[in-house]
């Protein structure tokens, strides 16, 4: 265990200060080939069989990731330097270079050239550390052939000229990356490639025909030292750039130095970044904070907006500045909000991007280099130019292409092709599409994951039972509600008359982290995947099925391990105490929340479960109507459902989604346990507890709700949720559906609910606006939530019956694993409503319909309507796209009205209207829901 | 950040179990009445002890045992660009009472009463670790001074990074802020005579991680050991035996 005498001690100097570090060189370092005689080879990733053994540069990993995650690229020599090199230019790609290298299908050795005493290099006398590092791969480069001897053939690829040139000087075989893919012989890998920067050239031939062909279309970019030293002064402004989901040509930057969003309008503005990419962004001057908005929707080119599902929150709407334009009024509002343009990026978000080709003509000789563009389904993402030798095949599919560079000359960036997914419209392809663009891991279960699983059949032990933690509760009458066909049920209810007439309810959920253990693989994969994610056609499950559907699944009729909450209540729904323990429970009854509801309205039976159903329905109601008196919103979604055909998966049926009073009930105490599971982990850990916030809507977030309820003559209060939730109630007009709407209006100018660790906030900050509660988090659905089952290790460590794990120890670990549910969360969101919207596609495609609609917003050639029927909404046009804005039609901002110009015709907001809906072809293999006014 | 990578190599080389290269030197200080230099990587210390003699303030004079006292001190030039702290300041005061109770808890002082014995560390240039290469080049002062002594007491650190156990952190580790536990130690007798950590860690970790710095401690002893022993028949072979 102590260093061994072969270490030589070296030293290194550096940077400004000098700083001394301690490097040991070591004789234990092993080439990693299974051939080799000489070193232990039980560590060794290489094959037996290899022939050629490479050896890449950083370039090569940093621009070839894609070709190198080909299987067909192996045995590869992943030196240290490389890796570090890497890592310091492009964490992204270093973290898929280093899965590649634990990946036990694949055949990447790492191979520590810095620390092994033969191919450690010092630096030389002003030699650049480019140089010196380039020496380092060579030096391995040289190790390895001399070491292996005639065993293998080892060969370094290199872009870099004269390091290419240099390594064949010193007898290492060196060859570029695009000769060495050649020589494989597989032209689909050539995809793949990278394309050099010298044929940029010929990759313009795909731009349009202007003019000028080299013309600059981008400012260039300001380097680095001068963005910093603007920063500093003051001049730039640091943030992340967010593109507009509904305006690809607006984006936002946040920005810590002004407080403020800084507005970015236009694609020249945005000057080549990203969403996400981290900018410096300059403001303009104040005069001209209005003017680049107009120029902005002149720049519109294909800004169509597409027929979309209801939005469910203001993070899935549209953003509001997309006022009706020609009206006088706004030149004020707008220019109090800054807005600049991007001068440089500090950092590139650039990922995979899941879309399709644009439809072009087949080149004449087929079979040869075509230039395409590529559509990113995001449509944040500009298009992509890229380069490929199977045209033919990919038109009609769904691919991933990635981009690698964006030139201040080229309207596009350049990108290449990565993989295929499958047709286009093909329903499990456009199902793929939908989560990777969601970044949902789909894949099945490791068997390290598996591993974890207690082995089936189980059943509650006799240990189980003994253990003096959990409490038999299996005579209690327990009994579930859920939606019909529910396999993963995590919560259990019960309720029993005490004899001084109040009632004792228990909330009962499944005992997850008995099973999940903190640190095991089962573990970290459930923190990776966060939460489960429900597709039309299937489940993503959070867990593995033994654990969702059997092991922790309160079903009828066996006995399960549960974390129960138990209150004491008074008629009046008044908590008297709580007490919170592990359990074992038997449920009695499994109900559908129809069955729950016929059971209690049929006034026939009187059998204890229906009793025990009408006691807690009883108190459920007045819980819910305290909670509105406290000012909870009862906000309103138009949520679709669908009945799917099971041989061929093929939507059947679609509908609004009913909400019995069962569906309340059962939410109505969970909200309660919820509530006080925060309660009581808040007091034992102030600073460490997972919890769930509302945030209270600002004044300018209710601003299109407002102005759509004055259009009407209606005055919402908005000065507090209490305020707002009365107004909600009083806003009842002729119709009856009017009230729903206007909820639906109102639910979607709130943002979400957010995950977040109590340490990183004030108490203030705490409160759940949307609940009106000052407290809340998820204890609920461990089973689909990885939030609930944190939550499930704090209560039981503040009953001191469990030891609360390390990662507890570590807030700023807390807080990222809270940053990751929320993604993860709000992901899983966005994938079920794009599985709806594709559902919806797919469902109208051969059934083209007519049906009531109401306007819900006027824009300048047309408005956007909603469809109750299927919760859908999407632009209606008056007049064809290209009059967009001008001739006959007449927009009234004050009043929310489009009128013809002859005063013929007139539609106003929230008006009913009939459509017709039908799924359209406006270009090949690109189907799309089209909404006309009849 | 990663300190331990996927090959199982630290930041400098080492493998989690590796101590760093430790060197000692006997007799670097010829006037005082034993000496001596200790490194630990680039963490280099020097120790100077002065005694048993003649209690010079007769009020704190010990009659049945002899007093310890002990001075901690880091070389301006020490730690290169980092700001250098007054003389006297908290953290010398306590690594002081530290090096001073451990080393007198392996001091046969009953031996010498009415005595005063002075032991002077100096830190010479710091890389983590300081605090154990305090101890362990007392202990070779000591011996060094022909002090009686129970036993060599040695010490050594371990902490806890990118969920390993890693014995003998430099400045960057420990500049972690993960848990660090040092340990001082008395191998013959098996003994640990002086625990700190900072940080927090869960009571098995925290036993794991004690057991490696004790066997940092025992590696130490053997080194020290032999030092000594080269040392003595350096003397021997000087006196012409
Ligand atoms: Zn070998």
């Amino acid at each position: 265990m102590l260093h061994s005498k072969t270490f030589v001690k070296k030293t290194r100097g550096g940077k400004v200060n000098k700083q001394v570090r301690e490097h040991y060189l070591r004789d234990d370092i092993y080439c990693g080939a299974p051939i080799c005689k000489v070193c232990d080879s039980s560590a060794a990733r290489l094959s037996p069989s290899a022939s050629t053994i490479l050896i890449v540069d950083t370039n090569v990993v940093l621009h070839q990731i894609d070709l190198l995650e080909n299987p067909a690229i192996d045995d590869v020599v992943m030196l240290s330097i490389v890796l570090e090199e890497v890592k310091n230019k492009n964490m992204a790609v270093y973290n898929r270079v280093r899965a590649l290298c634990s990946n036990s299908m694949r055949r990447f050795f790492v191979f520590a050239n810095e620390h092994h005493k033969d191919t450690f290099v010092k630096e030389m006398n002003k030699e650049s550390k480019n140089d010196r590092n380039d020496r380092a791969i060579r030096v391995a480069a040289q190790w390895y052939q001399n070491h292996l001897g005639g065993a293998a053939r080892v060969l370094l690829i290199t872009n870099d000229r004269e390091n290419k040139r240099k390594a064949i000087e010193e007898g290492i075989s060196a060859e570029t990356i695009e000769s060495y893919v050649k020589s494989l012989d597989q032209p689909n890998l050539l995809d793949l490639l990278v394309q050099p920067a010298s044929e940029d050239v010929n990759m313009e031939e795909v731009e349009d025909l202007r003019p000028s062909k080299r013309k600059v279309i981008y400012a260039e970019h300001k380097p680095m030292s001068e963005i910093t030293s603007g920063l500093h002064r003051g001049i730039y402004h640091q943030g992340k750039l967010r593109v507009n989901r509904y305006n690809p040509f607006e984006a936002y930057v946040g920005s810590e130095s002004i407080g403020d969003e800084i507005i970015i309008y236009g694609r020249a503005n945005m000057n080549r970044a990203f969403d996400g990419d981290i900018v410096a962004v300059e403001l303009l001057p104040q005069d001209q904070w209005y003017e680049e908005k107009s120029l902005s929707i002149a720049d519109e080119e294909d800004g169509e907006e597409d027929v979309h599902l209801v939005p469910n929150s203001a993070d899935d709407a549209p953003r509001t500045t997309n006022v009706v334009q020609g009206s006088a009024g706004d030149a004020k509002i707008m220019s109090s909000r800054p807005s600049g343009f991007v001068v440089g990026i500090i950092k590139r978000n650039w990922h995979a991007y899941c879309g399709s080709l644009e439809p072009m003509p087949l080149p004449a000789g087929s079979g040869g280099t075509a230039h395409a563009l590529f559509v990113s389904k995001d449509r944040r993402i500009p298009k992509i130019r890229i380069q490929t030798r199977q045209l033919e095949n990919l038109l009609d599919k769904r691919i991933i292409v990635v981009v690698d560079s964006w030139d201040h000359l080229s309207r596009y960036p350049s990108g290449h092709y990565v993989r295929t997914i499958g047709e286009i419209g093909d329903r499990d392809t456009e199902s793929e599409v939908v989560l990777i663009e969601n970044d949902i891991n789909s894949r099945p279960f490791s068997s390290q994951v598996l591993a974890c699983l207690p082995s089936l059949p189980w059943s509650v032990s006799s240990e189980d039972l003994a253990n003096p933690i959990r409490q038999d509760l299996r005579h209690l009458r327990v009994f579930s509600v859920d939606p019909p066909g529910c396999k993963d049920i995590d919560d259990a209810l019960h309720c029993i008359t005490l004899p001084n007439g109040n009632f004792e309810v228990g909330v009962h959920i499944a005992d997850v982290t008995n099973f999940v253990l903190p640190g095991t693989p089962l573990d970290d994969e459930a923190t990776q995947r966060g939460t489960s994610v429900y597709l039309v056609e299937r489940r993503i499950d959070m867990l593995p099925k033994p654990l969702t559907e059997d092991i922790c699944s309160l079903r009828a009729d066996v006995e399960r391990l549960a974390f129960s909450v138990i209150w004491e209540m008074t008629s009046e729904a008044e908590i008297i105490s709580k007490r919170y323990t592990k359990s074992v429970i038997k449920s009695s009854a499994a109900m559908s929340y129809i069955e729950a509801q016929a059971r209690m309205d049929d006034s026939r039976l009187m059998d204890p479960l229906t009793t025990d159903l009408r006691n807690m329905n009883t108190l459920a109601k007045i819980m819910r109507l305290k909670r509105i008196e406290r000012g909870a919103l009862t906000l309103a979604s138009a949520e679709v459902k669908f009945q799917i055909d099971t041989e061929t998966h093929d939507p059947l049926d679609i509908g609004m989604y009913q909400i019995r009073e069962a569906n309340q009930m059962v939410e109505e105490f969970m909200l309660a346990a919820n509530v006080s599971v925060a309660e009581k982990i808040l007091k034992h850990f102030p600073v460490i507890s997972l919890l769930r916030r509302h945030p209270s809507p600002t004044r300018e977030m209710l601003e299109p709700l407002l102005r759509t309820a004055a259009a009407v003559g209606l005055n919402l209060d908005v000065s507090s949720s209490k305020a707002l939730a009365d107004s909600l109630d009083h806003a009842v007009g002729d119709d009856p559906y009017f009230n729903k709407l206007i909820r639906i209006l109102a639910t979607r100018c709130m943002t979400q609910a957010v995950y977040f660790c109590s340490g990183d906030l004030s108490p203030q900050e705490y409160h759940h606006y949307g609940l009106a509660a000052p407290l809340y988090t998820h204890f609920t659905s461990p089973i689909r939530r990885y939030a609930d089952v944190i939550v499930h290790r704090l209560l039981a460590a503040s009953l001191e019956i469990q030891k609360l794990p390390s990662i507890f120890q570590d807030q700023p670990q807390l807080t990222s694993i809270a940053d990751n549910l929320n993604y993860r969360h709000r992901n899983a969101q966005m994938a079920s409503r794009a599985s709806v919207e594709l559902h919806t596609l797919i469902y109208f495609r051969k059934r083209p319909t007519d049906t009531e609609a109401r306007i819900v917003k006027i824009r300048a050639n047309g408005f956007i309507v909603f469809v109750p029927k299927y919760g859908i909404e999407g632009p209606v046009h008056l007049a064809p796209r290209s009059e967009k804005g001008s001739g006959e039609w007449f927009v009234d901002e004050q009043q929310q009205k489009i009128k013809k110009m002859d005063g013929s015709l007139s539609f106003s907001v929230l008006q009913t209207i009939r459509i017709h809906m039908e799924v359209v072809e406006p270009q090949p293999n690109r189907p799309k829901l089209q909404l006309t006014l009849i | 950040m990663e300190y331990v990578n996927p090959e199982g190599l630290r930041l400098d080389g080492r493998r989690p179990m590796e101590m760093r290269q430790i060197r000692a030197e006997i007799g670097s200080v010829a006037k005082a009445d034993g000496s001596a230099l200790f490194e630990m990587g680039n963490t280099k210390v020097i120790a100077a002890v002065y005694g048993p003699r003649e209690v010079q303030n007769r009020s704190q004079q010990i009659s049945d045992k002899a007093l310890v006292r002990c001075e901690y001190s880091m070389a301006n030039f020490s730690t290169g660009d980092r700001m250098r702290k007054p003389k006297g300041d908290r953290r010398s005061t306590e690594i002081s009472l530290v090096i001073r109770q451990t080393m007198e808890a392996c001091i046969m002082t009953h031996l010498m009463p009415r005595s005063q014995i002075d032991i002077f560390v100096q830190v010479l240039q710091a890389d983590g670790g300081t605090r154990s290469a305090c101890i362990n080049a007392a202990t070779l002062a000591l011996a060094d001074a022909g002090i009686p002594l129970r036993d060599l007491v040695t010490s050594c650190s371990a902490g806890y990074l990118n969920s390993t156990p890693l014995l003998d952190l430099n400045y960057v580790e420990d500049s972690a802020g993960g848990p660090d536990v040092t340990v001082g130690f008395l191998p013959k007798l098996d003994k640990v005579t002086l625990l700190q950590m900072d940080s927090k860690l869960s009571i098995d970790l925290f036993e794991n991680v004690m057991q490696l710095a004790i066997e940092g401690c025992k590696a130490v002893a053997n080194y020290i050991r032999e030092i000594l022993l080269e040392n003595t028949k350096q003397l021997e072979y000087r006196r012409g035996l």
